[in-house]
């Protein structure tokens, strides 16, 4: 009686715990499904590589290649910001920070790594885009520039507090052991201490990367919104996310827009997906590296 | 010999993934005896204790193969719930562990899990515990309190306590003095002989005077062999091999 | 020799002191100009009234409350289906390939764009489903974008229970569920709720699932029943901003809308990393 109840319970467990994998699962599902028809009207090549976005036109055009181009410059971009900063600070907050600093840095990292994305955007649609236009007389503030401006101190916190942990699991014999062979702080950290906790440092950019290609609210406030190849770094833009947030709301159910929003949420997935994989495979590699692996 | 035999190793062979950590362990536990299992640490032997409740079970990868008896039965038989082969044989451990719970509640904790309901029941089996544990008089006015709150060598009453309260019939001891000072030890032993009249005694240590003050029995562990097994006296005094003579007069280990 | 060596430390370490320095600038900056700018719109009506005059005046109160509605919808769903995985995984410890295949999903749900989820929810939930544009909706959509990281908190609080309790617990007869929420789930419940609260935060911020799953920018009054749709603050920070005719107006007011909502997350957030605190303390006591 009673070692049946354990049974029922250990079931019941076993199922829930699959409910991950049943999400995921789902999301291809549905995203597959919903987007495959647009195939039938573009192929794939066209979709990929058209250099217009006129879905809504008669005849419609859904070449969604100034779409991809725009994500990879805003992600980029925002790369540039958040790596150096991220990565940075990180650093700084492992190795030189005292105790009180530590005490306060840590928690308000990751305080500020919940800001939802909403704020960033409206800061960047409300402060920063005029503030760019007056200082690089644009006729426009809302550009790739801006973007990736935002994007980029949004995703800082984030590639710092992963970037922290990746550096607080080095052990620290390694330390000392440099040390004890005469090397400087700073030689130590940069030739013991990042090669060390270097894939875990990648896991931290690549997350990073994967959170700057599907964010959503930002870009779609602050990029600018046009769907046409960039020229320049001051250009407007239209990401593939926000191009789905922008539109899905007009798009009739059904329709070749509609289907073709979803094969863009398809490709994002997709790209999302390597992503964390390779981000997988470092940071077993670097447990191993460590000897961390269970 | 016309003691009872309360358990029994039987063949006992246990392997942790390709690691072969007990060979062939043929043991007796007599009744109302206390059994000392002696050895240098990673001879298996808390290892073999474990097997006699089947706490092992909590290990991934292992493998146990031959008899353990508890009055005859064959308690790793596969019908046999682990539930209730722990009820008669408790255990009390190395680092002392108490719940994280009010000193009452880690006592009627067990209770509770095993059937009792009447309040007044669990009231009388709690304060009964404590007493045999030597406890009462240092808690008898703060029953509410943490049990985090005590001391080390409390704690250790209070697991022992805890053990008492759900009646076993074997208690295993897995070195219940490793982190204490003499005098907390001194309690613990005095606790000890003291149960040996109601309940069989497992007790595994590393301290030879320890197992020379309290045992009646010693079984010598190295490497995951049963070197020698006999009464203290006898093995204290004439060890039969060579290796356990070497290990009692502290050559090695 | 050893100049050059000091010259490289003192710059390498200065390029570090200006990264540090420079992300919370940035950080601190955002924080105050939503915070000065929002606090002088902010006043009782703000808090307690609806939109009037085409959203140029009055209160965001119902945005507000939807808010709340859509979070704790999500947590009553996410929550317990979070719980019994990492249970699960922790505490029933399944062979090494359902471990794998559990952790793979849960990382790449984790990974997913949340737009994604958002245009899931449409496809299931309003359109498969038929609930439509709803509170339930949006909440099952939240909720499964908020599995992963209540999983992972909960995994974490539950390791961290020692397993000498556990064995103390199966010693004296208790079987494996008796054990686990008799013992090990008490004592890991501070830990859980900290992870809880801080995906709480999470999820209240999220925009993008609801866009096409629940939030729409203006309803006549509060929602009264799980199928109607809500006005939520983060989307009515997206709308007062792109939406509308009156840019300035709709700007401070939109302003009030992130200083609140920039609010309830950081609060919630603080709590956590306090209850956290505090019973780190009382472990030690």
């Amino acid at each position: 009686m009673v070692k049946i109840k354990e049974k029922i319970y250990q079931w019941i467990f076993g199922v829930l715990a699959f409910a991950s994998l049943f999400f995921l699962v789902g999301i291809m599902i549905v995203l597959f499904r919903e987007a495959l028809p647009i195939f039938k009207k573009v192929s794939l090549i066209h979709f990929l590589g058209g250099q217009y976005w006129y879905p809504t036109y008669d005849p419609p055009e859904f070449g969604i290649f100034p779409l991809i181009l725009a994500s990879f410059w805003v992600c980029l971009g925002a790369m540039a910001v958040c790596v150096p900063l991220g990565v940075g600070s990180a650093l700084y907050i492992n190795e030189l920070a005292s105790v009180r600093q530590k005490a306060i840095l840590k928690p308000a990292i990751e305080i500020l790594a919940g800001v939802p994305s909403i704020v960033y955007g409206f800061f960047g649609m409300a402060v920063m885009a005029p503030l760019l236009q007056n200082l690089f007389h644009l006729s426009i503030g809302l550009c790739l520039f801006s973007a990736s401006l935002t994007l980029g101190i949004m995703a800082t916190p984030t590639v710092c507090s992963i970037a922290e942990d990746a550096l607080s699991y080095v052990p620290n014999t390694f330390r000392e052991a440099s040390f004890a062979v005469g090397a400087s702080r700073w030689q130590t950290l940069t030739r013991v201490i990042i090669p060390a906790a270097g894939s875990g440092i990648s896991t931290a950019i690549i997350l990073g990367m994967s959170r700057a290609i599907g964010e959503t609210m930002t870009v779609l406030m602050v990029a600018g919104g046009a769907a046409v190849i960039p020229k320049s770094l001051f250009d407007p833009v239209r990401p593939m996310t926000s191009a789905i947030a922008a539109e899905m709301g007009e798009a009739p159910m059904g329709s070749d827009h509609y289907h073709a929003l979803f094969a863009i949420a398809l490709i994002l997935f997709l790209i999302t997906f390597v992503f964390n994989i390779i981000a997988e495979i470092i940071s077993r590699r670097f447990r191993v590296k460590l000897g961390l692996a269970g | 010999m016309d003691k009872i035999v309360k358990m029994r190793a039987k063949e006992v062979n246990f392997y942790y993934g390709q690691h072969h950590a007990l060979k062939n362990i043929n043991l007796k536990i007599y009744a109302n005896e206390v059994t000392a299992v002696i050895g240098p640490s990673g001879c298996g032997k808390s290892t073999f204790v474990r097997l006699l409740n089947r706490m092992n079970e909590l290990v991934v990868h292992s493998r146990l193969e031959g008899e353990i008896l508890l009055d005859g039965k064959n308690i790793l038989e596969l019908d046999i719930d682990p539930v209730e082969v722990r009820k008669r044989v408790g255990m009390v451990f190395q680092k002392p562990n108490p719940f994280p719970k009010s000193i009452f509640e880690n006592i009627s904790y067990g209770l509770e899990i095993n059937g009792f309901k009447d309040r007044r029941q669990i009231e009388d089996r709690v304060v009964e515990s404590l007493k045999k544990a030597a406890l009462w008089d240092e808690v008898k006015d703060r029953l509410h309190d943490s049990a985090l709150r005590l001391s080390g060598g409390q704690q250790q009453r209070l697991c022992i306590a805890r053990c008492l309260a759900i009646a076993p019939e074997v208690i295993l001891f897995d070195e219940p003095c490793a982190s204490l000072d003499p005098i907390s030890t001194k309690k613990i032993e005095d606790l000890i002989l003291e149960l040996e009249k109601d309940y069989t005694i497992v007790i595994v240590t590393h301290n030879m005077q320890q197992a020379a003050r309290i045992s009646d029995y010693t079984g010598f562990f190295l490497m995951g062999d049963l070197i020698e097994f006999d009464k203290t006296e006898q093995m204290f005094t004439a060890p039969k091999d060579k290796r356990t003579e070497d290990y009692i007069t502290g050559r090695f280990g | 020799m050893k100049k050059k060596r000091d010259l490289e430390q003192f710059l390498g370490f200065g390029i570090l002191f200006l990264c540090v320095g420079a992300t919370l600038f940035f950080l601190a900056a955002i924080l105050f100009f939503v915070a000065v700018k929002g606090i002088s719109v902010i006043n009782w009506e703000f808090l307690t009234q609806g939109p009037r005059n085409g959203m140029t005046a009055g209160g965001v109160a119902p945005a507000i409350v939807g808010t709340l509605y859509l979070t704790l919808g999500a947590i009553l769903f996410a929550f317990p289906l979070g719980l019994a995985c990492a249970i699960y995984l922790c505490e029933y410890s399944p062979k090494g390939w359902v471990i794998n295949l559990i952790r793979i999903s849960i990382n790449n749900l984790a990974g997913v764009p949340s737009v994604v989820f958002g245009l899931f929810g449409l496809a299931v939930f309003v359109k498969y489903f038929g609930f439509g544009v709803s509170i339930l909706s949006g909440s099952l959509t939240l909720g499964i974008l908020s599995l992963p990281v209540i999983i992972s908190a909960t995994q974490e609080a539950l390791l961290s229970v020692p397993q000498s309790l556990r064995e103390a617990s199966l010693a004296v007869g208790a079987t494996k569920w008796q054990t686990i929420h008799r013992i090990v789930l008490p004592t890991a419940m501070p830990g859980i709720l900290t992870g809880v609260i801080l995906s709480i935060g999470r999820i209240a911020g999220e925009t993008a699932p609801i866009l096409f799953t629940a939030a729409t920018f203006y309803k006549k009054g509060y929602p009264n029943s799980i199928f109607s749709e809500v006005m939520v603050l983060p989307y009515h920070i997206y709308a007062l901003m792109t939406e509308g005719a009156h840019p300035e107006k709709q700007t401070a007011i939109a302003y009030g809308c992130s200083f609140i909502l920039l609010c309830m997350v950081l609060l919630v957030s603080l709590a956590a990393i306090v209850i956290r605190q505090k019973q780190r303390s009382l472990a030690h006591g």
